[in-house]
């Protein structure tokens, strides 16, 4: 499955993501162009309420743009049958109504759906990719705990891996990290990095975490204002973006250290 | 989905209860009649006491069916209304069903009068079994309506719960221009009964049965799939729009049909689906949906025992023993668990 250097998997050009409201549309973004490819590990980043989950969500499919078209390997988004679709791209959300009854085994399962049959059979090839999954994100003491006896960390590992089982070239993450410490922030992003780079898929995650992030990810989208930027970070630390991402000027970055202060 | 657990001996349990509970059922009644006679009556074999042997095969027979599809249908739909609403108070009648039921039949005992059309224009429960699936119908067709229109099933479920007072309002004001004797006849209605169904209406009852338990296995994928929440179920290739209008459709011809045809049967429909999922623990919908199945039928088997006080010629409401037994199982499993997850 090795396709040519040059294609694009997830592409859009001209992309104006929002909402409409009784016939209104409320512009979020626009103008956004972007084409990702796997082997990187992406983040979105932004200020709050900027439009990166409004964004992650039209790149996935889950709401419609309001102009342009986003392209999964080269066919319209909105066009891909669903199935199909989730084949290629899954998704880790956060503030979903996931019922914890459900065993890391059953939720990481749940994966491999699109895979199965009516009846939701699960062949050898499927059990391999489920083992594998809690392999990858260390949930193998877990694997019949309830997702309520889970710490949030575990439980956003267990959320990874259910995504990793569903075995897609493309993975969507919407801000992984929140409500975890230092140490299982780093934790995720370090395992998303590899996972990228090692299984040679486009990782593309929104985040808070910009000081992190910008030591592990490829590449980062940068939202500022109505559109956004993409880059490498050392690029982007160069062209003094982060100086003034933030409103007013209560925050400033150190090119140096590349950390952010008060001012 | 992967379970480490084996649920057979737990289904097997259920099996045998259940035969059990049916024996037991048959043999119980105002009319004491020995088992043996009854199973020689259920093997076929023609009886002299021609009493017994219709009592056995036109009257408890229907009975005894009828509150295994009841319960093992309520017990299904509301099963369903758990996952799709995200709710462990949603049973079958969130989407307004019984109160649309109700009407109908407000309309039909209640309304007759009032507007000068007497309901004996269609002779015996017949009657009420149109009006109250004319009644559940009209609602469910609102229901649909809107829920073609609505993204958030928490805004349907809102609605249903609306449908349901506005129901009950114009009950009551129907009520109050009544007479007491239709007022009865509606009283009566409304406490459910197992007892009136002729092999005939049960054929009928039987086949929305089976139309409603085929479509509600047809679904069980997705069931398990909206575990996740809609958004999760969406990626991995779960069409919402078209899984809802299967669900709501499966669940309306159970809760109508059943509603109709024995009136409104409380908690059965609520309670069955977290009993089952406490003790099996699990939450895959191939486990729970045949595990439900059996032990709503169990349960209202159980509860239709007990209303019609063997012994006492005479039999109390069945919709107020379902409560009586079904309120506290809930109130025990939240204390026991301290919360309800589904």
């Amino acid at each position: 499955m090795i396709k040519s250097q040059d294609s694009q998997n997830l592409y859009c050009k001209n992309l104006s993501v929002g909402y409409t409201n009784n016939g209104n549309k409320k512009i979020i973004l626009e103008d956004i162009n972007l084409s990702l490819k796997k082997g990187n590990f992406i983040s979105l980043v932004g200020i709050n309420g900027s439009g990166k989950s409004t964004l992650l969500r039209t790149l996935a499919g889950l709401q419609k743009a309001l102009e342009g078209d986003v392209y999964l390997d080269k066919r319209k988004i909105a066009a891909i049958d669903p199935v199909q679709k989730s084949k290629t791209l899954s998704l880790v959300l956060t503030n979903q109504q996931i019922s914890k009854n459900l065993t890391v085994l059953e939720l990481v399962a749940l994966g491999r759906q699109p895979y199965t049959n009516w009846l939701g059979t699960l062949t050898d090839s499927d059990k391999e990719h489920i083992l594998e999954a809690i392999r990858a994100t260390e949930l193998e003491n877990f694997k019949n705990t309830s997702c309520f006896e889970l710490s949030d960390g575990q439980f956003q590992r267990a959320l990874i891996a259910r995504a990793l089982a569903q075995n897609t070239e493309i993975i969507l993450l919407d801000e992984p990290t929140t409500h975890l410490d230092l140490h299982h922030k780093a934790s995720i992003f370090l395992l998303l990095k590899k996972i990228a780079h090692t299984h040679n898929k486009l990782i593309l995650s929104t985040t808070h975490d910009i000081e992190f992030v910008l030591s592990l990810c490829d590449k980062m989208i940068v939202i500022k204002g109505k559109t956004c930027i993409t880059d490498t970070p050392d690029n982007l630390i160069q062209s003094g973006v982060f100086e003034n991402l933030f409103p007013d000027n209560t925050i400033g970055f150190n090119t140096q250290s590349k950390q952010f202060f008060i001012r | 989905m992967i379970s480490s657990v084996n649920h057979t001996p737990k289904f097997l349990i259920l099996v045998i209860l259940l035969i059990a509970f049916f024996l037991v059922n048959i043999s119980l009644g105002s009319v004491r009649i020995p088992v043996d006679t009854i199973i020689s009556i259920l093997l076929g074999n023609e009886h002299n006491q021609k009493a017994w042997t219709y009592i056995i095969i036109d009257y408890r027979i229907p009975k005894a069916i009828a509150a295994l599809l009841t319960g093992s249908g309520l017990a299904v739909s509301g099963l369903m209304m758990q996952t799709l609403f995200k709710n462990p108070l949603a049973g079958p009648y969130v989407l307004g069903i019984s109160s649309g039921a109700s009407l109908g039949v407000a309309f039909f005992i209640l309304g007759g009068s009032a507007l000068g059309l007497s309901s004996i224009l269609i002779p015996g429960s017949w009657g009420t079994i149109l009006a109250a699936s004319l009644g559940s119908f009209a609602v469910l067709s609102v229901v649909l309506l809107v829920a073609s229109r609505v993204r958030d099933a928490m805004a349907l479920l809102i609605i249903g719960l609306m449908f349901g007072s506005l129901t009950a309002a114009v009950v009551s004001i129907l009520a109050y221009f009544s007479p007491a004797e239709d007022l009865q006849r509606y009283m009566f209605w409304s406490f459910g009964s197992l007892g009136d169904i002729s092999w005939g209406a049960l054929q009928l009852l039987c086949l929305c049965y089976s139309i409603g338990i085929v479509l509600a296995l047809s679904i069980c994928k997705s069931l398990n799939s909206l575990l996740l929440g809609e958004s999760y179920a969406q990626s991995i290739g779960v069409s919402i729009q078209k899984s809802r209008f299967i669900i709501l459709i499966s669940t309306s011809i159970l809760a109508g049909s059943l509603t109709a045809f024995v009136g409104p049967i409380a908690f059965v429909g609520l309670a069955v689906p977290h009993l089952i999922r406490q003790w099996f623990t699990a939450s895959n919908h191939w486990v729970l949906m045949p595990a439900c199945m059996l032990g709503g039928a169990l349960l209202l088997l159980f509860c239709d025992t007990i209303a019609q006080m063997p012994g006492l010629d005479f039999t109390l409401p069945i919709n107020a023993i379902t409560s009586i037994i079904g309120a506290p199982i809930v109130i025990w499993l939240l204390i026991r668990k301290k919360k309800l997850l589904f």
